[in-house]
């Protein structure tokens, strides 16, 4: 820790802090958690998704105040925990303002780490319909920016005939503590891939999960929240990382591989491991990565090849062999598969063009696999982290650290945790129709969509 | 009440020489880690397994609990049952024997066989008078016997005893004993450079390929055996001076080895046990013999494991030609040379009592991965590095494949064991 961090974090530094604007951040609620306050929810048309939605998660709702032109503003008398509007069927730039009187209220109201969802239509119909479906995105992301106290703002677009059960898993996941870090962003939930009625606390239970780079940091937590939540743990890292590989999985009653995931072989020693067993993995986490930071002008082949292999070529070789019809010990139909981006791919970041390449590639590779499996019922999705607290990120200079983790809406850095659950988001067996998505854990950070 | 007993994998941590990156670990704390990483391995955190069987050669009296202190200290249910063994450098190998006859015999199904030793840390013992004076005055009755009992404590009592490494009936020193055994059995300097350098390199090309990526756990930092050099050559070990044997000897610091901290562990099931819990089967342990010699009358110290496997061959039905592979330990390089040697003397092996020589063993199927030249031997732990990598081999190689595998022990003793692949 260097001096001027050591002095931040005496109670003088953190008085004069406090006085320059670098304000305690807020404490997340996580967890399988729901919203303390009232969950709110009204329809801008007739459809009534939402709040069959919510009967299938077992929450109480309640109408919502909304604001009147003419008036005083009305308000909340109690603090709600979440408001969650049904957009879906709306057809007019009208519809819009009925969203403003909704939101109005509700931002002032919503509790800390309350939650704002929006879920919608996919962008369809006349031209109209399309401007306004796309006016909601950007209406999600600026209330996001403007609430307070931990609290996010996310939309939802659905396909036109999904159901219930469809939005179930997503809507259960942006409520509740799980999604702490997710915040103004907007993904798509297809229609007809599951018949989930309930969201289940611990969906693995029975299921092996494949966690790559399993042995610290993000993946360590992922390891650790899949098996909370049922799953057992087969922990992949490098020979040399064994030992604190040995620990993790030794804690969550896991399995260790110590494997080089670059190694030609390496899904077949998966597989391999999966056959001798009799089993097949249910799903498979690419979490495992390198850095190779230079300026592109100071980038050799070298640099450039190792990020690419470990980051990207890896989990090619990997899911092909596991997606292999003929392979034993292969991914279930039904499975998952779930890579790890990076803010860096999405928005670019100096010095990491290797890195950037590898990532945003992640990001394509899903979207690319995501339909030509539904037909096995496998779904392909990816995280993209912005700035999570771990012992890699410990190393960035003090001054350059706080900027990069006050820098989005929630004013710090995630937790290794949330990537972890919202990974253990897109696992969930109920969200078969969550597939092809890439979903953003950086608490709205300032620089990419 | 018949069960195969069958190898389902092992761990180890890497071996380090005397003072290196695992010295400042105890033998509880290099067993707890070889442990650990057979756990996560196999994924038995929190199972109860039948028995833990380990030990150590050097190893201090407040440990008398060692296996189970380690037991405790790992992930297994801590209803978990240990006991310590001992048998010298062939304890590891003799903890695989009392576990796998346990499962044979139906008293358990599953059960981790194990062995470490600290050169290092190892303990350091008070003088006998010194120790005696401190007893009398333990059990004095008054100050003033007390008083009187210490005041016969006398300078040269203070002295330290490390332990001693050497055979208590001739004083000599096992590189002393082996150095004998080189000059009878007319073991060249050339003979055992060359068994040194295949050592490091067939070790150093293991590793390089993979083979120990499901067999070590990386330990305080060490991801690999410390004492491995993979560019040594016979021309280098040439050079280097002799170490037993007088002026005129030919075992040097090169091809005898070194004392070495580390662990080793083996999980051993009955098949059916390996069955039910989706667990790989690598190898069966067939059968095991232990033999001694006498070695205060003159005969070689290191060289009881010819009589041993001898005797387990014939009741097995079998010949060297049966065999995949062969691991003979490399206490020193001479040890090995003389072995193959005794294998194919027809007097000697009639002296020790077998009906006529056991025959060639073919070196292309010798220590095919290294073994402790190279990898290094904490005594106790070497049975079960031999044991999980041979079982791996084995199993790679295919059904049917056997292996041999030899290790000598002080005391004139030695202990073979036969492995079969599945």
């Amino acid at each position: 820790m260097s001096a001027l961090e050591t002095l931040y974090r005496t109670p003088v530094g953190k008085g004069i802090a406090r006085k320059a604007g670098l304000a305690d951040p807020p404490r997340l609620r996580r967890g399988r958690t729901w919203p303390d306050g009232a969950i709110v929810t009204a329809a801008l048309a007739d459809s009534t998704l939402v709040t069959e939605t919510l009967a299938l998660l077992r929450r109480p709702v309640e109408a919502p105040i909304v604001d009147t032109p003419a008036d005083t503003p009305p308000a909340y008398g109690t603090r709600i925990g979440a408001l969650v509007v049904d957009a879906v069927g709306i057809s007019s730039l009208d519809d819009l303002e009925a969203l403003r009187a909704l939101l109005r209220p509700a931002v002032r109201g919503v509790e800390r780490s309350g939650r704002i969802v929006i879920v919608a239509a996919e962008p369809a119909g006349d031209w109209e319909r399309q401007a306004i479906a796309q006016s909601l995105d950007g209406i999600t992301r600026t209330v996001a920016k403007e609430l307070r106290g931990g609290a996010t703002a996310n939309l939802v677009m659905v396909a036109e005939d999904a159901t219930p059960a469809d939005l179930l898993s997503t809507l259960g996941f942006l409520l509740q503590g799980r999604s702490a870090f997710v915040d103004g962003q907007t993904w798509h939930v297809a229609a007809g891939g599951t018949a989930a009625t309930e969201l289940d606390e611990r969906p693995f239970v029975g299921r092996t999960v494949i966690v790559t780079g399993a042995a610290r940091g993000i993946g360590a937590a992922i390891s650790r929240t899949l098996a909370r939540d049922g799953a057992t743990i087969l922990g992949v890292d490098i020979p040399a990382s064994g030992e604190s590989l040995a620990a993790v999985m030794n804690e969550i009653g896991g399995t260790a591989l110590q494997m080089d995931i670059t190694a030609a072989d390496a899904g077949e020693k998966i597989s391999a491991h999966f056959a001798a067993r009799g089993e097949r993995p249910y799903a498979i986490v690419h979490n495992a990565g390198i850095t190779r930071d230079r300026m592109l002008v100071n980038i050799d082949a070298a640099r450039w090849a190792s990020v690419l292999e470990v980051n990207l070529a890896a989990q090619m070789r990997i899911n092909a062999s596991l997606l292999d019809p003929d392979n034993a010990g292969g991914l279930a139909d039904g499975g998952r598969i779930v890579g790890v981006a990076s803010t860096s791919g999405i928005a670019g970041n100096k010095g990491q063009t290797n890195y950037a390449a590898s990532k945003a590639g992640v990001a394509g590779l899903v979207r690319a696999m995501a339909p030509d499996l539904a037909s096995r019922g496998i779904t392909a999705n990816a995280v993209a982290p912005g700035f999570i607290v771990t012992d890699m990120t410990a190393k960035i200079p003090f001054v350059q650290r706080e900027v990069f983790q006050r820098s989005n809406s929630l004013s710090q850095g995630g937790q290794p945790v949330d990537v972890a659950e919202t990974i253990g988001y897109l696992l969930d067996p109920a969200s078969a129709s969550v597939t092809g998505q890439v979903v953003r854990v950086c608490g709205q950070n300032l620089v990419g969509q | 009440m018949n069960h195969n007993a069958v190898v389902i994998g092992g761990n180890r941590t890497p071996f380090a020489k005397v003072g290196g990156k695992l010295a400042q670990a105890s033998n509880q704390d290099m067993l707890t880690s070889a442990l650990e990483g057979l756990i996560a391995r196999y994924g038995l955190a929190g199972e109860r397994l039948g028995e833990v069987a380990a030990g150590a050669v050097l190893k201090d009296a407040s440990d008398f609990n060692l296996t189970r202190e380690a037991v405790l200290g790992s992930s297994l249910a801590p209803s978990t049952p240990a006991c310590d063994l001992q048998q010298a450098c062939a304890t590891g190998m003799e903890t695989a024997v009392y576990i796998s006859n346990k499962i044979r015999l139906g008293q358990i199904e599953v059960g981790i066989a194990g062995g470490v030793d600290s050169a290092s840390d190892a303990p350091i013992s008070v003088s006998d008078p010194l120790r005696r004076i401190l007893l009398r005055a333990n059990a004095a009755r008054s100050a003033r016997q007390r008083v009187k009992a210490l005041s016969a404590i006398r300078p040269q009592h203070l002295a330290p005893k490390a332990p001693s490494i050497n055979e208590p009936r001739t004083g000599l020193s096992m590189g002393g004993h082996q150095a004998k055994t080189t000059v009878a059995w007319e073991v060249t300097r050339e003979e055992q450079d060359e068994i040194a350098a295949a050592s490091h390199q067939n070790l150093a090309r293991a590793w390089d390929e993979g083979f120990f990526d499901d067999l070590v756990t990386p330990y305080l930092g060490l991801t690999k055996d410390a004492i491995l050099r993979p560019d040594t050559t016979v021309e280098k070990l040439a050079k280097l001076k002799p170490a037993f044997g007088g002026p005129e000897g030919t075992m040097t610091a090169g091809n005898s080895t070194a004392l070495s901290d580390g662990a080793s562990a083996v999980l051993i099931a009955s098949e059916e046990w390996a069955d039910a819990h989706d667990a790989p089967k690598l190898a069966t342990i067939v059968d095991s013999e232990v033999a001694a010699v006498d070695h205060p009358g003159g005969e070689d110290l290191l060289l009881a494991p010819v009589a041993a496997a001898g005797r387990l061959l014939k009741r097995q039905g079998l010949t060297p030609a049966d065999f995949d592979f062969v691991e003979i330990h490399e206490a020193f390089a001479s040890t090995v040379a003389a072995t193959l040697k005794a294998y194919e003397d027809e007097d000697y092996c009639v002296k020790v009592g077998l009906e006529g020589a056991i025959g060639a063993i073919p070196r292309d199927r010798l220590n095919v991965k290294g073994s402790s030249l190279a990898a290094g031997h904490p005594f106790a732990a070497t049975g079960g590095r031999i044991i999980a990598s041979t079982a791996k081999m084995l199993h790679e190689k295919g059904p049917g494949s056997k292996a041999l595998i030899s290790v000598c022990a002080a005391g004139g003793q030695g202990i073979v064991m036969i492995l079969e692949g599945i």
